[in-house]
C-alpha cells in the first residue's frame, strides 16, 4: 500500500493549492457577500483544465482520473467552498454521467462544453416533495413523437441559475416504479424550462442555487440519456461518484479551517503567552488534525476504488462523505473556538466556513443517508 | 423539575410576549441587522429589563429563576433578542446593582430597569478577551473628573447603550489589582460608539466598539472602590453565565420545538419522518439534553436566589446548555434538510446563533478552566 | 528559438521561522519547504512566450540532488522541453563563480541563442550566477531586465535602475539576460500539460559526465566562503512621530531618507 502521491499528482496539487491562494482566496469573502457566481473564477480554472478533469482529453478535458479530482476540489474547497463544490458539480454530477451513460453523439456535443466551461453543468434530482427519497419525485416525461414532454420542478439545485446543461431526472413509466426513471439533458434555452428565483442560503451562496422549472418542456428525443428506465441507476452510482468529491470538499473546507486556526493560534496572546501553548488549544487542533487525516485518507480510499474500476464502491464513497462531513463540522466549530469572539465575525474567514459546511451533512444524501447505505453494503456482505 | 405555580404562570405570560411581540420580527431583524427599538420598548413596559431587581429601582421584584425563565422565552423565538436582554440586566445592570451607592442606584437603575434606557458592559478588547485582565483602557484622575482612554469590542448594544459599566486600569503595573470599574453615560465627551461588528449570528443584536479618547466623566462614576473592578466583573460574569445558558437552553428549545413539528409532517419514503429511527434518535438526545440543560440552568439560578456563590453552578450551566444548544440547533438542520438552510425556517438561524453561546461571556475552555478550579483548587 | 533557462531551487522563507543553524553559516532548514526561485519563474514564463511566438524549444537546467526534480518537473509542466540536473555531492557550497562555471561547463554541449536567469536568488541574495555565466559563455549580458525584445537576431533589454529609470542595451543574440520579477505573469501549469511533463525527461549529468574535477568545485574550488550568518540585531529605540498626517509624513521622509532607505 503506497500512501505516497505521485509526482503527477503532486504537482497537480500544487499548482491549484497555489492558484486557489491567489486568484480564488481575495475573492472569496466578497462574493459570499454578493451572492454572485464566479464567473471570473471559472473562466481561470477552465483554462487550466480544473472544469473537466475526468473528461477525456479528446473531448477537451484533461483525462484524469477521480483521485486528482479529489485533489483539485480539495484545494479550492480550502479558500473558497462554492468555487470547490461548482467545479465538483461540474465533473462528477454532470460530466461523469454523461461520459459513463451518454452516447458518442452526446458526448462530443456536450463535454467539450462542460470542460471548458462555455456551459456549467448542473444535475436536477432533488424536489421539493422529493429529498432524501429520492424516488419519490414527481417530474414526468412523456414521449411524443420526436421530443419528450418533460413536467415537474427540481428544487435546491447548484449552479442552476447559469447552469446550460442540466441532467433531470423524470418518471417515463410511474407504474415500474423505480425503473420508470429516466435521465435526460436539458439544455438552456429549451422551450419550457425556466429557472427560480435565486435561493438565499446560509453557505455555498455563491453558487446559483435555485429551482429549475419545467412545464410541457420539449427536450428533443436525442438527449435521452442512457435508456428509458435507467435514471434510477444512473442517479444512484453517480451520487457514488459525486460523493468523493463533497467528501473532498469537506475535507477541503476542515483543513482551510485547521490552518486558519493553527496561525491565529500562534499569533493570538493571552495570559502572557500564546494561546498556542494552552492544552484546550492543542487539543482542539490536534483532534481536527486527526479526522482530517482520517478522512482525507477515506476519500483518498473512495477514489482510487473508483479508478480501479470496482464495479461497487457505495460503501467507500458513502463512508468518506459522511465521515469527512462530520469532521467538517467539528473542525469549524473548534477553528471559530479557537479565534474566539474574532471567529463570529464576517471580518475573519472562518466565520463563512462555519456557514458553509453544514450543508455538507446533507447534500448528496444526510448523513443518515450514508449510514443506511453503509450499513446495508455491510450486511449484504459487499 | 416541579416549580412552582407561580412559575409556570409567568413563563406562560412570557411566551405569549414572545410570540406576538418577539417572533414576528426576528427573521427581519436578523437579516437587516437592525436592532428593533419597539421590542426594547415593549420588554420596559412589560417589566422584562429589571425582572430580578427590587421594585424601589424600578425592577419586577422578581427573583433569578424568573429571570432564567424570560430569557429563555425570548431566546425561544428570538436569539437576539434575547441577548440583548441579558446583556442589558447581567451585564449592564447588575454590577451597578451589586456593587453601586445608594446614589448611583438611585440615578442609574429606574431608568434601566424601565427599559427607558439600554445598559451594556465595556470588558473586552480587542487584546483582552478570555484574558480580561489584560486591560488596556486607562483611566485617570484629573480633578473631579475622570479621563479615560481605550477601545472596547465586541460589546454588545455598545453603540446603542445609554449606560455602559467599564473597567479601566489606573496602574498597569498592578495587573488585575489595577482595575476599576466605571459608569459612562452615552454624550460622556471624548466617547464614542466604534464600529458594528457583522456577524454569523445574532445580528438584530447590535454587537459594537466602545472608543474613549480622553473621555471625560464625573469622579462620582466610580463603580465600587479603586482597584476593585476585577472583583466586580468577576463577579457579574457569574452571574452573566446563568443568563447565557438560559439564552443557549431557549435557542435550544427552540430548534427542538421546529424539529418537532417537522418531523411530524415531513414525509419521505411513505412514511412521516418522526418514523425513522435515525430521526428518533436525534429528537430524543436533543430532548434529553436540553431537559438537563435546563435542570442546570434553573438550579444555578435558584442557588444564586438563594445567596450562594455561584462560580461553579453557573459556569457548569453556561456549558453544559450551550453544547447541548450547539448539538440541537445542528440536528434540527438535519431534520429540515435543505430547506433546513433556507430562512424559509428558523432553523439556520438558531443554529448561527447558537455558537456565540460557547464563546461569549467566557469560553468554553474558560468554563471549564471555572469548574476544574473550584475543584481542584489552584 | 533554443532558449536555455537556469533556476534554482530556494527554501520559502518568508513566512517560515528562520533560525540559524549549529554552524553559524546556513539556516535550519529542515522545517522548510522548497520551490523556484521567485524571478526565475518570470525568467521560464518569458522564455516560454518567447518560444511561443518564436518557436523553439526551452531547455531548463538546474544544480542539485534529487529533490530538484521537482522544481524541473515544473518547469517543464510550465513549457518546458527539456532539463538537465547537474549533480554530485562534491558541488555544495559551491560559490557564484563555481556555480557558473558549471553551467558554463554544461552548456558547451547546448546550442543556444539566448539564457535567461532570474536575477537574484531568494536564499543567498548575491545575484552573481547570471553576469559571471555570461562572462565565462564569453556572450553579452544585460541584468534585471524587465523588458525583452526580439528582432532578427538582436536582443534589445530594458534594464530597470534605481530611482526608476530604464537602461536600454541592445545585443547580438547569443546573449544572456537576468530576469526580474514583474516582467510577465508567470502561467499557472494547466493539467494536461503537468501530465505531457511526466514524459518529459530530466537528464541528470554528473561530476565526470561534465569532466570538471573535485578541486575545482565546492567548497574546495570556491574562493568565497559564508563566514557567519546572522539576524539583524533588534533595536532598542522607539521615536513616536506627532503632528498632522502631512507633518508626520515630511519628518518620516527625512529620517528614511538619511539612513538611506529611499
Amino acid at each position: 500500500m503506497d500512501f505516497e502521491l505521485t509526482q503527477d499528482q503532486k504537482l497537480i496539487q500544487d499548482m491549484v493549492r497555489r492558484f486557489a491562494i491567489n486568484e480564488l482566496e481575495p475573492v472569496a469573502a466578497e462574493i459570499d457577500r454578493t451572492r454572485e457566481f464566479p464567473w471570473q473564477n471559472i473562466k481561470k480554472m477552465a483554462e487550466l483544465g480544473l472544469l473537466g478533469v475526468i473528461v477525456p482529453e479528446q473531448y477537451g478535458g484533461a483525462g484524469l482520473d477521480f483521485l486528482s479530482l479529489a485533489l483539485v476540489i480539495e484545494e479550492i474547497s480550502k479558500v473558497c467552498a462554492s468555487t470547490g463544490v461548482i467545479v465538483a458539480v461540474n465533473n462528477s454530477l454532470v460530466a461523469y454521467p454523461i461520459l459513463n451513460f451518454g452516447n458518442g453523439d452526446q458526448h462530443k456535443k456536450y463535454l467539450p462544453l462542460l470542460a471548458k466551461a462555455e456551459k456549467i453543468g448542473a444535475i436536477g434530482l432533488t424536489e421539493p416533495n422529493a429529498g432524501s427519497d429520492v424516488a419519490a419525485f414527481e417530474s414526468t416525461a412523456v414521449l411524443e413523437g420526436d421530443h419528450y414532454r418533460l413536467n415537474g420542478t427540481k428544487r435546491f439545485i447548484t449552479n442552476g441559475r447559469e447552469a446550460g446543461v442540466c441532467i433531470v431526472f423524470a418518471y417515463t413509466d410511474k407504474s415500474k416504479g423505480h425503473r420508470g426513471m429516466s435521465a435526460f439533458v436539458v439544455e438552456d434555452g429549451t422551450p419550457g424550462f425556466s429557472k427560480g428565483e435565486h435561493e438565499d442560503l446560509m453557505g455555498l451562496r455563491s453558487t446559483g442555487n435555485c429551482e429549475l422549472i419545467f412545464e410541457d418542456a420539449r427536450v428533443p428525443k436525442e438527449n435521452l440519456l442512457g435508456e428509458e428506465g435507467q435514471g434510477f441507476k444512473i442517479a444512484m452510482h453517480t451520487l457514488d461518484v459525486s460523493r468523493i468529491d463533497i467528501g473532498a470538499q469537506a475535507v477541503g473546507i476542515a483543513q482551510g479551517a485547521l490552518d486558519a486556526a493553527v496561525k491565529y493560534a500562534k499569533e493570538r496572546k493571552a495570559f502572557g503567552q500564546s494561546i498556542s501553548e494552552f492544552q484546550f488549544i492543542q487539543g482542539m487542533l490536534a483532534e481536527m488534525a486527526t479526522q482530517i487525516m482520517a478522512a482525507r485518507l477515506l476519500v483518498y480510499h473512495a477514489a482510487v476504488v473508483k479508478d480501479r474500476g470496482v464495479p461497487r464502491f457505495s460503501k467507500e464513497s458513502s463512508m468518506a462523505k459522511w465521515f469527512a462531513s462530520e469532521t467538517c463540522m467539528n473542525a469549524v466549530r473548534m477553528a471559530v473556538q479557537v479565534h474566539g469572539g474574532y471567529g463570529y465575525s464576517k471580518d475573519y474567514a472562518v466565520e463563512r466556513f462555519y456557514r458553509d459546511a453544514k450543508v455538507m451533512e446533507i447534500y448528496e444524501g444526510t448523513s443518515e443517508i450514508q449510514k443506511v447505505v453503509i450499513a446495508r453494503s455491510l450486511l449484504q456482505g459487499t | 423539575m416541579v416549580l412552582d405555580t407561580k412559575y409556570q404562570r409567568f413563563r406562560d405570560e412570557v411566551r405569549e410576549f414572545a410570540t406576538q411581540v418577539v417572533a414576528p420580527k426576528a427573521s427581519h431583524i436578523d437579516q437587516t441587522g437592525e436592532f428593533s427599538w419597539d421590542t426594547a420598548k415593549e420588554m420596559g413596559r412589560m417589566g422584562l429589563l429589571g425582572i430580578p431587581f427590587p421594585k424601589k429601582y424600578g425592577g419586577a421584584g422578581l427573583d433569578h429563576l424568573s429571570y432564567a425563565i424570560a430569557v429563555e422565552e425570548i431566546s425561544r423565538v428570538c436569539g437576539s433578542t434575547g441577548v440583548t436582554l441579558a446583556a442589558h440586566v447581567s451585564l449592564g445592570c447588575y454590577p451597578i446593582y451589586a456593587s453601586g451607592t445608594e446614589k448611583q442606584k438611585r440615578k442609574f437603575l429606574p431608568p434601566l430597569l424601565k427599559g427607558d434606557k439600554i445598559g451594556s458592559f465595556g470588558l473586552t478588547e480587542p487584546n483582552a478577551g478570555s484574558d480580561a485582565g489584560a486591560t488596556e483602557t486607562t483611566a485617570e484622575l484629573a480633578g473631579d473628573e475622570w479621563i479615560i482612554n481605550g477601545t472596547k469590542r465586541f460589546i454588545t448594544s455598545g453603540a446603542i447603550a445609554d449606560t455602559m459599566v467599564i473597567t479601566a486600569t489606573q496602574d498597569r503595573s498592578k495587573g488585575v489589582h489595577g482595575i476599576s470599574a466605571f459608569i459612562v453615560e452615552k454624550g460622556s465627551p471624548g466617547f464614542s460608539p466604534g464600529r458594528e461588528e457583522e456577524k454569523l449570528g445574532l445580528r438584530g443584536s447590535i454587537t459594537s466598539e466602545l472608543v474613549f479618547e480622553d473621555c471625560r466623566i464625573p469622579k462620582e462614576n466610580l463603580l465600587g472602590q479603586e482597584y476593585e473592578g476585577f472583583k466586580i466583573f468577576m463577579q457579574t460574569l457569574d452571574g452573566g453565565r446563568i443568563s447565557i445558558g438560559a439564552m443557549a437552553l431557549g435557542i435550544g428549545q427552540g430548534a427542538l420545538d421546529a424539529s418537532i413539528e417537522y418531523a411530524q409532517n415531513r414525509v419521505q419514503f411513505g412514511k412521516p419522518l418522526r418514523k425513522f429511527q435515525l430521526i428518533q434518535r436525534m429528537i430524543a438526545d436533543m430532548e434529553t439534553e436540553i431537559s438537563a440543560a435546563r435542570h442546570l440552568v434553573y438550579h444555578a439560578a435558584m442557588l444564586k436566589d438563594g445567596g450562594e456563590v455561584v462560580t461553579k453552578e453557573g459556569a457548569m450551566a453556561k456549558l453544559y446548555a450551550s453544547e447541548a444548544c450547539m448539538r440541537a440547533t445542528s440536528a434540527a438542520i438535519q431534520i429540515h434538510g435543505c430547506r433546513g438552510l433556507t430562512n424559509a425556517y428558523p432553523v439556520e438561524r438558531f443554529f448561527r446563533d447558537a455558537k456565540l453561546t460557547e464563546i461569549g461571556e467566557g469560553t468554553s475552555e474558560i468554563m471549564r478552566i471555572v469548574i476544574a478550579r473550584e475543584i481542584l483548587g489552584r | 528559438m533554443e532558449i536555455v533557462v537556469c533556476v534554482k531551487r530556494v527554501p520559502q522563507t518568508e513566512e517560515a521561522e528562520v533560525i540559524v543553524d549549529s554552524s553559524g553559516a546556513d539556516i535550519v532548514k529542515d522545517r522548510l519547504t522548497y520551490d523556484m526561485n521567485e524571478s526565475d519563474v518570470y525568467a521560464l514564463e518569458e522564455a516560454v512566450l518567447l518560444k511561443e511566438k518564436f518557436g523553439g524549444t526551452v531547455t531548463l537546467v538546474s544544480i542539485g540532488p534529487q529533490e530538484t526534480d521537482d522544481v524541473l518537473r515544473m518547469g517543464l509542466a510550465k513549457g518546458g522541453d527539456v532539463a538537465l540536473r547537474l549533480w554530485d555531492p562534491c558541488f555544495v557550497h559551491s560559490d557564484g563563480y563555481v556555480t557558473a562555471s558549471i553551467l558554463a561547463r554544461a552548456m558547451k554541449e547546448i546550442s543556444f541563442d539566448l539564457v535567461l536567469t532570474g536575477c537574484i536568488a531568494t536564499d543567498d541574495g548575491r545575484s552573481q550566477v547570471g553576469g559571471m555565466l555570461a562572462g565565462l559563455l564569453g556572450i553579452p549580458h544585460a541584468s534585471y531586465v524587465t523588458r525583452v525584445e526580439i528582432e532578427e537576431r538582436t536582443v534589445t533589454a530594458h534594464s530597470e535602475l534605481e530611482a526608476g529609470l530604464i537602461q536600454v542595451n541592445r545585443m547580438p543574440m547569443p546573449a544572456l539576460l537576468t530576469i526580474q520579477t514583474g516582467i510577465n505573469e508567470p502561467r499557472y501549469a494547466s493539467l494536461i500539460s503537468i501530465k505531457r511533463a511526466t514524459s518529459k525527461e530530466i537528464r541528470v549529468l554528473t561530476m565526470d559526465d561534465l569532466g570538471l574535477e573535485e578541486a575545482t568545485v565546492g567548497g574546495m574550488g570556491s574562493t568565497t566562503r559564508i563566514m557567519k550568518l546572522a539576524p539583524p540585531e533588534v533595536g532598542k529605540r522607539a521615536e513616536i512621530l506627532k503632528g498632522t498626517p502631512e507633518q508626520v509624513s515630511d519628518t518620516l521622509t527625512e529620517i528614511l531618507k538619511k539612513k538611506g532607505m529611499i
